[in-house]
């Protein structure tokens, strides 16, 4: 007796599977749907190729004045000799290692901070945090220990709204903490003091800061008294972005539930170990993606510093564009500018992501 | 007896007022001297009048105004140092000390000068609000601009100035107004208008951004007045003598035939008195002004006459090609001239 045997089943049909499936069951499913595809494939045609066209295919790479510009697509070459300027702004060209051994120095610095092997961690991280900026300004601004002075009137470009964005970021964390931590505070004083703070920054617009402090604190000081601009603008936006942590850290504190407080208090903490070894790290890691979206913001409101005369990249780049020699090529430098901030903030935050990947401890849902 | 104390207090206050505010006066130069170079405020980038090369060297006629006040005291054009302002901050700047002398595209108005604390010390650049339009439209003069559609950039007095002429003139027009002057330029290429109007010397860089420059033309008729000029604080004399005199001497040079090229040897070896007297071999007038004596010498040596710095940042030299016009010399056809040195 022959045994029964099944026929092998059958392969789907061509078109339900692989990439003509894929494509019938996404993009062609119904009349609707169809022609919504349809149209967005024409936008496409009709917006890309003439942007590549624009920016690769007949763009200008070579040469090194504006008559070399005459291929009708974008002229990089503009780019290409300006690059130094919007990197470094005026400082001094032979003395641009200072700034680039800046930059290695924290990246180089930085990197033991990322290995998960690296021993005394925290120890290392406490004094790199005090030394850096010491070592930074040493290098960068100069003027004592037999380093020539670079007056910050000098800095500009990238450099200088990496300065600000740095500097803004680092003053702005703990101080935002600390505010956040005042204002839940028992303390009567205190809190209301937080609290005013807080609600007076967050109540101003950057630019009316900056603006105040280049235009109306002048008249109020003496003749004499001439507050560098840079440090001017450096305050402001420290003091106006730790207003906006210090919310976010405290909506990280809010979500902690009150068993962890009274579990630290009965374990013998007292406040500040209570915060700094319980509260805190559940909190601020609830709050990395709320953080980073305030600096990254912070980031891109560095442009801002152009209305109180600092040349930062974008000003760096718009001051180029009006220099007779390369008058008409706006659009190149903007495009450029939006490329820079787009790498940077793209950049802070991917690295969010993968923290938060990393400190991960199952409480994502 | 409270009341006498609290004069008595106010009168001590007061005088201590007056005496600190007379030691301000006439000691812009002395803390100049001390520290060494002149503070400069210009603009944070006007092609031709103030913005930054390919190496980062400040240049334009704001500019070299200023390097022309520091060879005038120190004898060396490069001790000075430049603060870019905006529009809004340019008068605080140089109210609150900030800068000592303001070269910022600044139009000389009355309520300006009367009321706001500041003295301009002279014209640098006669500006004044111009047309630009495509040679195609075969227009040779503003007077034939009846039922033209202009763009004008909003928000600016431009704006009130051209209603003012076409109302005058009972000539029709449409305006179509943009935010930025990108965008009227923008506008002019694609026909979207047949006129753009903006200041004359702003037209002339506006006209670079063109695709095809030589297809447009400035019209010659000039419908508002805007004298640009150095700015100083009010209340200092003594300064403001320095800058103004500083602007004469460069403008009588060029009457003079006193260039960066000539001016040494001509200040060793002429034998007209009007030269010797303008270039210290005689007379009184770097002494009178606190000044070195061949600081003439200097000014024109290091900077130039009026005429080389027009054509090297606005003028035939640069890329901007701006006609002389009625910046040229009073003699010949201009409004530029200045007092004789005696």
């Amino acid at each position: 007796m022959s045994t029964h045997t099944f026929k092998p089943s059958l392969p789907p049909p061509n078109m339900s599977v692989g990439v003509v499936g894929w494509i019938r069951a996404n993009l062609f499913p119904n009349w609707f749907n169809s022609l919504l595809t349809l149209f967005a494939l024409y936008l496409v045609w009709i917006t890309i190729p003439p942007i590549l066209n624009w920016a690769l295919f007949s763009a200008d790479w070579i040469g090194d004045n504006r008559d070399s510009c005459t291929s009708g697509g974008a002229c990089w070459v503009f780019i290409k000799v300006r690059l130094s300027q919007f990197f470094y702004g005026f400082y001094p060209e032979d003395l641009r290692w200072r700034v680039n051994l800046t930059v290695l120095l924290a990246i180089v610095g930085a990197a033991p901070l990322f290995l998960r092997a690296m021993p005394r961690k925290l120890r290392y991280g406490a004094i790199y945090l005090l030394a850096y900026p010491v070592l930074a300004y040493w290098l960068l601004h100069g003027g004592f220990l037999g380093m020539s002075l670079v007056e910050t009137s000098k800095w500009g470009g990238l450099m200088l709204t990496l300065v600000i964005a740095v500097v803004g970021i680092a003053g702005a964390m703990p101080l935002g903490i600390l505010l956040a931590l005042g204002r839940r505070s028992d303390m009567p004083v205190v809190r209301v003091i937080c609290v005013t703070f807080i609600e007076f920054w967050r109540g101003v617009p950057l630019i009316t800061v900056l603006f105040m402090s280049s235009v109306m604190l002048p008249l109020f000081l003496p003749e004499e008294v001439n507050i560098d601009k840079l440090l001017r603008a450096l305050i402001a936006v420290t003091l106006f972005e730790a207003a906006y942590v210090a919310e976010v850290v405290r909506g990280g504190m809010q979500a902690i539930p009150k068993g962890q407080y009274e579990a630290a208090a009965a374990m013998g903490l007292g406040y500040w170990r209570m915060m700094g070894l319980v509260i805190l790290p559940q909190a601020l890691k609830l709050v990395i993606p709320g953080i980073v979206n305030t600096f990254i913001a912070l980031f891109k409101d560095t442009s801002l510093v152009i209305i109180i005369g600092l040349f930062d990249l974008f000003n760096s780049i718009h001051q180029a564009t009006v220099d007779p020699a390369w008058l008409g090529f706006a659009t190149e430098g903007y495009v450029f500018a939006a490329l820079m901030f787009w790498i940077f903030c793209f950049g802070m935050s991917r690295y969010s992501m993968h923290l938060e990947r990393k400190l991960d401890t199952g409480h994502k849902r | 007896m409270k009341a006498i104390k609290m004069t008595l207090a106010l009168v001590a206050a007061s005088a201590a007022l007056g005496a600190s505010t007379q030691a301000t006066a006439g000691t812009t130069l002395d803390a100049v001297m001390k520290k060494g170079f002149v503070q400069c405020g210009v603009s944070d980038g006007l092609p031709g009048f103030s913005y930054t090369d390919e190496k980062g060297q400040y240049k334009g006629i704001d500019v070299d105004v200023c390097r022309a006040v520091a060879a005038a005291v120190f004898g060396d054009a490069k001790k000075v140092k430049f603060t870019p302002l905006t529009a809004k901050e340019r008068f605080t700047a140089l109210q609150s000390g900030e800068v000592d002398v303001l070269s910022r595209n600044t139009t000389w108005t009355s309520s300006r000068d009367s009321s706001m604390g500041l003295n301009f010390a002279g014209v640098t650049y006669y500006d004044g609000q111009g047309f630009l339009v495509s040679k195609k439209l075969g227009v040779k003069s503003a007077k034939e601009l009846d039922g033209a559609a202009v763009c004008i950039q909003a928000g600016t007095t431009t704006e009130l100035n051209l209603s003012d002429y076409f109302r005058s003139t009972g000539m029709k027009y449409t305006p179509i107004s943009y935010d930025k002057s990108d965008e009227t330029v923008k506008a002019l290429e694609a026909g979207r208008c047949d006129v753009l109007t903006s200041d004359q010397s702003q037209l002339y860089a506006q006209r670079i951004k063109l695709a095809n420059p030589e297809g447009y033309v400035v019209l010659p008729e000039v419908i508002s007045k805007e004298p640009l000029g150095p700015v100083v604080r009010q209340g200092d004399e003594e300064w403001f003598d320095i800058v103004r005199w500083t602007l004469f001497a460069m403008i009588n040079a060029e009457e003079a035939g006193l260039s960066s090229k000539n001016v040494e040897q001509e200040a060793k070896s002429s034998k007209n008195p009007d030269v010797r007297r303008l270039l210290g071999a005689e007379g009184e007038l770097g002494k009178d002004l606190k000044l070195p004596k061949d600081w003439v010498v200097q000014v024109v040596k290091q900077v130039g006459n009026y005429g080389e710095i027009f054509d090297r940042n606005v003028g035939a030299g640069s890329e901007l090609k701006i006609a002389r016009g009625i910046n040229a010399l009073w003699n010949k056809g201009g409004l530029q001239y200045a007092p004789p040195v005696r």
